[in-house]
């Protein structure tokens, strides 16, 4: 039984927590990750949303149970293709090198939408148009000013960015979004008082716990201003400000205004690995998704037998449901070595 | 007299015939418009109606354009149009031979095999005969083509054929039995006379002469009696393109255009449609979304028979390709755009700021980018970048925004008000005394070419920049790059600018052919024309045409419209970039090192 071994690939949430629960139950794990840092997109984040749990934590925590005698860690290794062949799963990396196991776990997870797609909106053309992930990198260093230094004074961030957006082809909702703007915006003003934060939005999707309460606070203690409208084009002004175009839709009037920063909310996509090997085994979905065997009790499972998923190569997920997903796929593939 | 009874319901259709189209004919006439009818009076006795008559056999006899177009289908139409008119005239001539005037009675030729019984067999007569057998034979053929046509299309390469209307039935069933009516009945005339040649004659000698006698006036009768119902059916049928067609080229030789109103000119086109059904097979609602019942052909007959619903009015990108598809050259897309319901709105006049837009400095160039590419700043940017680069002084004339072509609103039926903008910019742009406008955009060029009378040079960008290459005011870093270029819409089939972007690009990298360009290019499926598909069809339009625009995956794919840039780009994962964002990436700045090297790992960046 000790020799039944699993790889999984893409060490983000989703699979170092995997890779613990698999490994404490005595299989071997390889543990495959393409970048030099293990965490995935956890890194990118300095807080988490609705507590401001510190990020760093969550993924440290993670990080220091992977030293178990069972898992081989293998980062820098990009994995272009997976197949089922004599009897084993098997990786091969960009370089050719092949690892082989009994089974096989995908938690390549999200990318997020480039902005740039957008190109209405301004970013990688005007300074002071920046992406979600940029003011999180800013509020890490502490140091959350526009790009000739100056403190903003007025903020923007716009929701639904590469979401619900029938034209860049995406339908659904990233879920995360909303929420990670409220607490965006929050975070700014509890540095700066007062300046003014406002955010465009098409609904506010408050659906988690403590969602709605951290929403009503931005508003009662912070004064962030949520206005119902998308924005339909920003441009620059001479003194490097963004003068925005929008309507809000409540009122129904156009609406003009300069801002110092516009912060977009940029939404999930399915990352390139998830793309990829979801594609060649058969089990991608919509929007280069990977798809489950179902989604009652089946989550877990695809339809290539010792194939598994978890976390959000799947979709959407915030870090809490990516944890516990990862666990039920852990039980799953623990049942099936078992098995075999 | 060469008279039988059987000859009335002929003399009847035909008098029926003329009359009614003699009727419609001048009710269209008088409802041309005071321009075309300018043209008409001071055109008629010249040059132009020779020329009219020439184009008449082509276009309306040969079917030079369907010939081209689609080579069985030519034949097809040429035998039956070409063939008939043939049939007409000689038998006409040998009718007048025999009669020995010239004025025998109308009917005779139609009928000549049953009348000249006991014509004399010498060559002239022979000669005769056979020419009228040969050419049945033509006709004949040619209705084969039409009959296997109806019952299996793809043999004739045509991908959806017309539904017709039930006029359009009843004319079709008439004209396929004439000619083998008239080919039984003249066979059994020549069993019974031997006045015919190699085809009635040996149909003839199939015929027992007890046979023959039986079957010969039963079988005029016949052959008459389908020539009424084709004649009275053919002005309310399709067959009303053949007149309508004949008068419609005249009109046009004589110099009159279709207007922004519905006009006597357009009953004559929208009468001229033979309901060929290419338009239907060059729309890429068809081949890309499966919508099948809103083409041109469509459209028009439905103007045509007064039940135009705004559904099927409004269901097109208006992306042109029907137009260069038809071979009768109907203006579809104009006519349309004539036909599509304006808004009542009167609105109220918001332009006055206009006025206050006030450029004090003379200049000699303008640029224009137009509301679509300012939500594609990258074309701006690189815009102004060229300029400095060729060190060109410009006014940037809607820089902060709020200006407009007055398109938008023309189309949407605010005419005065577009009237108002149009005269606002025009004072404004006289102002400047610029010598040159420039364009980002396609559809404010048509704009300001169509609706303007400005009279200064306008160019598109693309256009102005070959023009700063040959002056060597700019010079350009070649590269190995593959570029397949887009021609949008209105750049190419409205403006007939083809060659200009491709010049430019093809000073960067090395362009590659796809299957649809030029005048076949495809919409790119941003098109703001259509008020009825769902944005998903419009999304499907846009993906086919992605798909077959990147088949060869080149590194770049490159438009000259911002608006065929922003729908590309929402869906393409590689690179999609105006020519002039292009240009701009690839300029060659000579006496300074340092932004040399920055353009060199640029351009590294694209291709990777
Ligand atoms: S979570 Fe909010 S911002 Fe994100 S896609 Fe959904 S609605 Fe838009
Ligand atoms: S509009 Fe032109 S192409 Fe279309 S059916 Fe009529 S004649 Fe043919
Ligand atoms: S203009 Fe284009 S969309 Fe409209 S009917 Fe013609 S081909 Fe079809």
């Amino acid at each position: 039984m000790k020799n039944k071994s699993v790889i999984i690939i893409g060490a983000g949430v989703a699979g170092i927590e995997a890779a613990n629960n698999i490994a404490e139950n005595g299989y071997n794990v390889t543990l495959i990750e393409k970048e030099n840092l293990l965490g995935g997109n956890l890194k990118n984040y300095a807080k988490l949303f609705p507590d401001f749990y510190e990020a760093g934590e969550v993924k440290n925590n993670l990080i220091n149970k992977l030293n178990s005698e069972n898992i081989n860690v293998y980062n820098n290794n990009e994995i272009t293709e997976l197949f089922f062949e004599n009897n084993k799963w098997q990786a091969v990396n960009s370089q050719n090198q092949k690892f082989l196991a009994d089974a096989a776990l995908l938690t390549t997870g999200f990318t997020v939408f480039d902005a740039k797609r957008k190109e209405e909106l301004g970013y990688g053309i005007y300074d002071n148009v920046i992406t979600s992930l940029e003011f999180e990198n800013m509020y890490k260093t502490g140091k959350i000013t526009t790009k000739q230094g100056n403190i903003p004074e007025r903020i923007a961030f716009l929701n639904c960015v590469g979401s619900r957006d029938e034209k860049v082809g995406n339908h659904y909702c990233s879920r995360v979004c909303c929420i990670n703007a409220v607490k965006q915006a929050s975070e700014f003003k509890e540095i700066y008082p007062d300046s003014q934060a406002y955010c465009f939005y098409m609904d506010m999707r408050m659906a988690g716990q403590f969602y709605e309460e951290l929403y009503r606070k931005s508003q009662e203690k912070h004064n962030v201003i949520y206005i119902r409208g998308r924005i339909s084009e920003a441009a620059a002004t001479l003194d490097n400000k963004i003068q925005i175009k929008s309507e809000d839709t409540l009122s129904g009037l156009p609406l003009k205004m300069t801002v110092d920063l516009l912060v977009l909310m940029v939404g999930i996509e399915a990352s390139i690995g998830t793309n990829q090997l979801a594609s060649q085994n058969e089990i991608n979905g919509e929007y280069g998704f990977a798809k489950s065997k179902g989604l009652y009790g089946n989550d877990n499972i695809t339809n290539k037998k010792g194939l598994f998923l978890a976390g959000t190569c799947k979709r959407p997920l915030t870090i809490p449901e990516t944890i516990a997903d990862a666990k039920a796929a852990a039980n799953q593939i623990i049942k099936y070595l078992n098995q075999i | 007299m060469n008279y039988n009874n059987f000859i009335i319901p002929f003399c009847l259709g035909a008098s029926l015939l003329l009359i009614i189209i003699i009727y419609k004919f001048a009710k269209w006439l008088s409802k041309l418009d005071k321009k075309q009818k300018y043209f008409v009076k001071r055109n008629f006795f010249s040059k132009k109606s020779i020329a009219a008559i020439n184009e008449v056999f082509r276009e309306a006899l040969i079917h030079r354009n369907i010939y081209r177009k689609n080579p069985l289908l030519g034949y097809m139409h040429m035998s039956l149009a070409f063939g008939w008119f043939l049939l007409i005239v000689v038998g006409k001539i040998e009718a007048s031979f025999y009669a020995g005037s010239f004025f025998e009675e109308p009917w005779l030729a139609i009928f000549f095999k049953f009348f000249a019984r006991e014509q004399a067999n010498f060559w002239v007569a022979n000669f005769f005969s056979f020419t009228m057998d040969l050419l049945l034979l033509i006709v004949l053929s040619g209705l084969a083509l039409a009959i296997i046509k109806r019952l299996k299309s793809k043999i004739l390469g045509i991908k959806k054929a017309t539904k017709h209307v039930i006029y359009d039935k009843i004319a079709l069933t008439a004209l396929w039995l004439i000619f083998p009516l008239r080919l039984l009945a003249e066979s059994s005339t020549a069993a019974l006379v031997q006045n015919g040649s190699f085809l009635t004659g040996g149909i003839g000698e199939l015929f027992s002469l007890q046979f023959a006698q039986n079957v010969e006036l039963p079988l005029y009768w016949a052959y008459s009696s389908v020539l009424f119902v084709f004649f009275v059916s053919l002005p309310f049928s399709r067959y009303m393109h053949i007149p309508s067609e004949v008068v419609l080229i005249f009109l046009r030789k004589w110099g009159a255009k279709a207007g922004e109103q519905y006009s006597g000119l357009s009953d004559f086109e929208i009468n001229s449609c033979s309901r060929c059904g290419i338009c239907i097979d060059a729309c890429q609602l068809s081949f890309s979304a499966n919508i099948n019942n809103v083409q041109s052909v469509y459209f028009i007959r439905d103007t045509r028979y007064k039940k135009l619903n705004d559904n099927i009015a409004n269901n097109c990108l208006m992306c042109g390709r029907c137009t260069e598809a038809c071979p009768v050259g109907l203006e579809l897309t104009l006519i349309r755009q004539q036909l599509r319901t304006k808004t009542e709105i009167a609105g109220k006049h918001y332009y006055d700021y206009c006025e206050n837009k006030n450029n004090k400095n003379k200049t000699d160039i303008i640029y224009f980018a137009g509301c679509m590419t300012q939500l594609t700043p990258n074309i701006i940017i690189a815009m102004k970048n060229i300029f400095s680069a060729a060190k060109v002084k410009y006014w940037f004339m809607d820089e902060d925004k709020g200006i407009c072509c007055g398109r938008p609103m023309r189309q949407q039926g605010f005419v005065q008000q577009s009237k108002d903008l149009i005269s606002k910019n025009t004072k404004l742009i006289s102002k400047s005394g610029a010598k040159l406008l420039i364009c980002s955009c396609p559809i404010c060029y048509k704009s300001f070419k169509e609706e303007y009378s400005l009279d200064i040079e306008i160019m598109h960008h693309s256009e102005y920049i070959k023009m700063l290459i040959d002056e060597n005011k700019i010079k350009l870093n070649k590269s190995e790059l593959n570029i397949v270029f887009h021609d949008p819409c209105e750049l190419g089939r409205g403006l007939n600018i083809y060659k200009p972007p491709r010049q430019v690009l093809s000073k960067i990298g090395k362009i590659i052919d796809t299957e649809f360009s030029e005048k076949d290019s495809l919409c790119c499926g941003g098109s703001l024309a259509n008020t009825v598909i769902e944005l998903e069809t419009q999304l499907e339009i846009r993906n086919k045409a992605l798909e077959i625009l990147t088949k060869s995956k080149p590194d770049i794919l490159a438009t000259a419209c911002p608006l065929c840039k922003k729908s590309f780009t929402h869906a393409y994962k590689g690179k999609v970039m105006d020519i002039a964002e292009i240009v701009s990436k690839f300029l060659y700045l000579q006496n300074n090192s340092k932004k040399q090297e920055i353009k060199e790992k640029e351009i590294f960046s694209i291709l990777k």
